[in-house]
């Protein structure tokens, strides 16, 4: 198990793709690996998509090229779509979709996070949601994703608002569970 | 205090200038460049530091500031976009020459690829035109680093640096360490030397000669100096010249493939090191790799030994990204590549946000008159080209004097088409009020739109100067717009909320026939950006919007005319369905229906 990693964020913008590429990327600067990430900025307001790119361990170019991503998370499943080429052979995907999504080039898991955040009555978390069914797959894969320093990392971001941070520990758990479901 | 912390490149940036002492930061906001002056503030603020930092009505506006504090002999910087440093081009081509007292920055930012410009213009070559000293960050933390040579390097021999990052270095992210800052205030003392600093043309022929000499000195700085970063230098055979972001990915791609060559970063590409050029003689080929022209390739000048941009070796267009980096080192080694496969779908159009008066006022704009031309220009607002009410996008500020342009050339046609100019309250500010006053004093027949949201919406929601607030947020002067198109000379002047569709659409033809005999007529069309608007203000302003079942058609003319992404049809009933996470209830789609099939609620 290698703690270099390659991870891909892809989704639309208003999606909070950014948000959990900051909080993975904190979750493995805590356990005091070095971080790179980069995004695509541009005219795309929101609606348009959004791609992150994060990458943990020794590296020192910001982008990851084609056939080179360990993992994706897709908040769409046409993010999947988009950019599942960034995958290597047999990497490993996650895609919020209610329905199947195929590809016999790489391990596919899909789920439902949009149900899930509605049922936890917001919608506009299923990026959390998704974080928490990353995690509990790529968990075969790599430690370099810490479910704790995640935790802490969540606790700290929303200090002032501890049932904000409650909200989301129980989204991601959630989302855990999801995986384990599939 | 010592934190890990994950920094922007324009963070870091920001943090390498106060580090080294900057006392006075401006900037006008662009892609990918925003960041810097928002990060000096938040710095300021976090770390307690006496500096100023604040945004200027315009890039020439920002640097002159800059300078000024420079000639004064404080450290300061200046921030923009590469096509910022356009407009700033005046004095900054006259800046190198009389040079500077305390170190000055010059942060100009490329964007290879275009994600979000005009044009893929490389600031080095602007260096090379003005004379002046450029470094190239690969990272974050490069940037900082280079933050604190360039003042050195800038105080060593009194010449403004530039600082010259791309969007990968601006817009990633690096974990790095930061320190609590302790600055070492300077207290200005200008010392007066007409001389210099207000140099005749004939003292600017001398000072050309001693900036040369300054430049064959720079050409030997040790802190600049190129440096090996793999392999071993032996001269002979092959040897790879990196520098930018082109260089972080570079790196990335010998180590994973074990290449044995010697590999170097310039860190300064102008100008390059005269010893470096001599090394580089021993060599039988060269690559270089560098965004977005053959700056540093330009000066090793052996087209028969290397290998660029220049010759052709290299695209000269978009950004190099990693997979053509690797694919063109292979290349250039003679080791297999295999390209990935890669299906590209088209993404997404980008559009206006749903609700934005930007969509009412250009919807308003092709009702007043469908068959005229409009010239437009640089901010949320250039997506109105989806609308149909954008013809021409060219740079900040030149929509109005292309409104004159228009209408000058089709003046001796039979039929004078209208003319509708579209401009944003922060691009008006910053190079639409020339232009204004120059078609008054020509009676130029056209319409003005501003379109005033009282922020800088598409780089990040930076104050204009009609906001009443300042870079840190506080209360400063508001800038009246309707006072200032009164002083130049305009007489039809009105405002109002695009909301209030048919109205705003009255006056919009009011102004045409207006223009006829008058000359500009302008038509400020007010609402803020909703971005900036706070939640409860928003709910307590919303209107419900719902499709009457029994009159909607499934025409799809809202969606297609009026294209607010909450609106869309829906496949099984082949009706039109407004989504509830995206609406924000600006019922402006209500008068957009012919049939009348959207309706508010309560008035059903
Ligand atoms: S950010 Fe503001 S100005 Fe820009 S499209 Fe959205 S609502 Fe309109
Ligand atoms: S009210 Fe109509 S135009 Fe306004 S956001 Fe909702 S659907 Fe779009």
């Amino acid at each position: 198990m290698s703690n270099n990693q390659q991870i891909i964020i892809s989704g639309l913008g208003g999606q909070g793709v950014l948000f959990i590429t900051k909080l993975l990327a904190g979750a493995a600067m805590a356990d005091n690996l070095p971080v790179l990430t980069s995004e695509t900025h541009g005219m795309a307001q929101r609606g348009g998509n959004v791609i992150s790119y994060l990458k943990i361990g020794d590296f020192s170019g910001p982008l990851i090229r084609p056939a080179k991503a360990d993992a994706l998370i897709a908040l769409k499943a046409e993010s999947f779509a988009h950019h599942s080429y960034f995958l290597k052979p047999g990497g490993l995907a996650v895609v919020n979709s209610p329905d199947p999504v195929e590809d016999d080039r790489y391990r596919v898991f899909y789920g439902d996070a949009t149900a899930l955040a509605e049922a936890a009555g917001n919608v506009r978390s299923e990026n959390v949601a998704m974080l928490g069914f990353f995690l509990s797959a790529m968990k075969e894969d790599s430690h370099v994703f810490n479910p704790d320093s995640l935790a802490r990392m969540i606790k700290e971001t929303f200090q002032a608002k501890p049932a904000v941070a409650t909200n989301v520990l129980s989204l991601l758990g959630s989302g855990m569970q999801l995986y384990k479901q599939r | 205090m010592n934190t890990k912390r994950l920094m922007l490149g324009n963070e870091a940036l920001a943090y390498g200038l106060l580090k080294n002492g900057c006392q006075m930061a401006y900037a006008y906001p662009g892609t990918p460049s925003s960041e810097i002056l928002s990060a000096v503030v938040a710095l300021k603020k976090e770390m307690d530091l006496d500096i100023h930092a604040q945004w200027a009505v315009n890039e020439k506006v920002a640097f002159e500031t800059a300078y000024a504090g420079a000639q004064a002999g404080l450290r300061t910087a200046v921030a923009m976009k590469q096509v910022g440093l356009n407009v700033a081009a005046d004095p900054l081509m006259s800046s190198v020459y009389l040079g500077v007292k305390g170190g000055f920055v010059v942060i100009s930012a490329d964007d290879p690829g275009p994600h979000s410009s005009q044009t893929e213009q490389d600031s080095r070559l602007m260096a090379v035109m003005a004379k002046l000293p450029v470094l190239d960050p690969d990272s974050p933390r490069q940037a900082a680093e280079l933050a604190g040579i360039a003042f050195e390097l800038s105080e060593a021999f009194e010449i403004p640096v530039m600082l010259r990052p791309t969007t990968r270095v601006c817009h990633s992210r690096q974990s790095m360490d930061v320190e609590k800052i302790e600055m070492t205030q300077r207290e200005a003392a200008f010392e007066k030397n007409p001389g210099r600093w207000a140099a005749t043309p004939k003292f600017r022929l001398q000072l050309h000669k001693e900036l040369e000499v300054k430049l064959a000195k720079i050409a030997d700085y040790e802190p600049t100096r190129p440096r090996l970063v793999s392999g071993t230098a032996k001269g002979g055979g092959q040897a790879i010249v990196l520098s930018g972001v082109a260089a972080a990915n570079a790196r990335d791609i010998i180590k994973e493939r074990n290449l044995d060559i010697p590999v170097y970063q310039v860190v300064q590409p102008f100008p390059l090191h005269k010893e470096f050029i001599k090394e580089m003689d021993t060599y039988d080929e060269i690559l270089v790799l560098e965004e977005t022209w053959g700056v540093i390739e330009m000066q090793l000048a052996d087209k028969n030994r290397v290998k660029g941009k220049n010759t052709g070796f290299i695209s000269p267009t978009g950004e190099l990204l990693p997979e053509n980096v690797e694919e063109r080192i292979c290349a250039f080694v003679g080791v297999d590549y295999q390209a990935p496969q890669i299906t590209m779908l088209p993404g997404r159009r980008p559009t206006l946000c749903a609700g934005c008066s930007h969509r009412a006022s250009f919807y308003a704009i092709k009702k007043a008159a469908p068959k005229g031309i409009f010239t437009s220009d640089i901010g949320c607002y250039t997506l109105g080209c989806n609308l149909g009410a954008v013809d021409t996008v060219t740079c900040m500020g030149a929509g109005i004097s292309q409104a004159a342009g228009f209408t000058i050339a089709y003046a001796k046609n039979e039929k004078q088409p209208p003319v509708f100019s579209t401009i944003g309250d922060s691009t008006f500010f910053h190079s639409g009020i020339p232009g204004l006053i120059e078609t008054v004093t020509k009676k130029i027949p056209y319409v003005l739109v501003i379109l005033d949201n009282r922020t800088t919406a598409m780089t990040g929601h930076q104050p204009t100067p009609a906001s009443g607030r300042d870079a840190s947020g506080d209360a400063c002067i508001a800038v009246n717009i309707p006072d200032i198109v009164k002083g130049c000379g305009v007489n039809f002047i009105k405002t109002a909320d695009p909301y209030d569709l048919p109205a705003f659409i009255n006056i919009l033809k009011e102004a045409k026939a207006y223009c006829q005999e008058n000359g500009p007529a302008v038509v400020i069309a007010e609402h803020p950006c909703l971005l900036d608007m706070d939640r409860a203000e928003l709910k307590a302003s919303f209107k419900k919007v719902i499709v009457n079942r029994d009159i909607c058609d499934g025409c799809g003319y809202c969606v297609s005319q009026f294209e607010c992404p909450a609106l869309s049809m829906d496949n099984e009933t082949e009706q039109v369905c407004i989504d509830p996470g995206l609406c924000t209830g600006c019922a402006v789609c209500s008068f957009v229906c012919p049939k009348g099939a959207l309706v508010l609620e309560n008035q059903e």
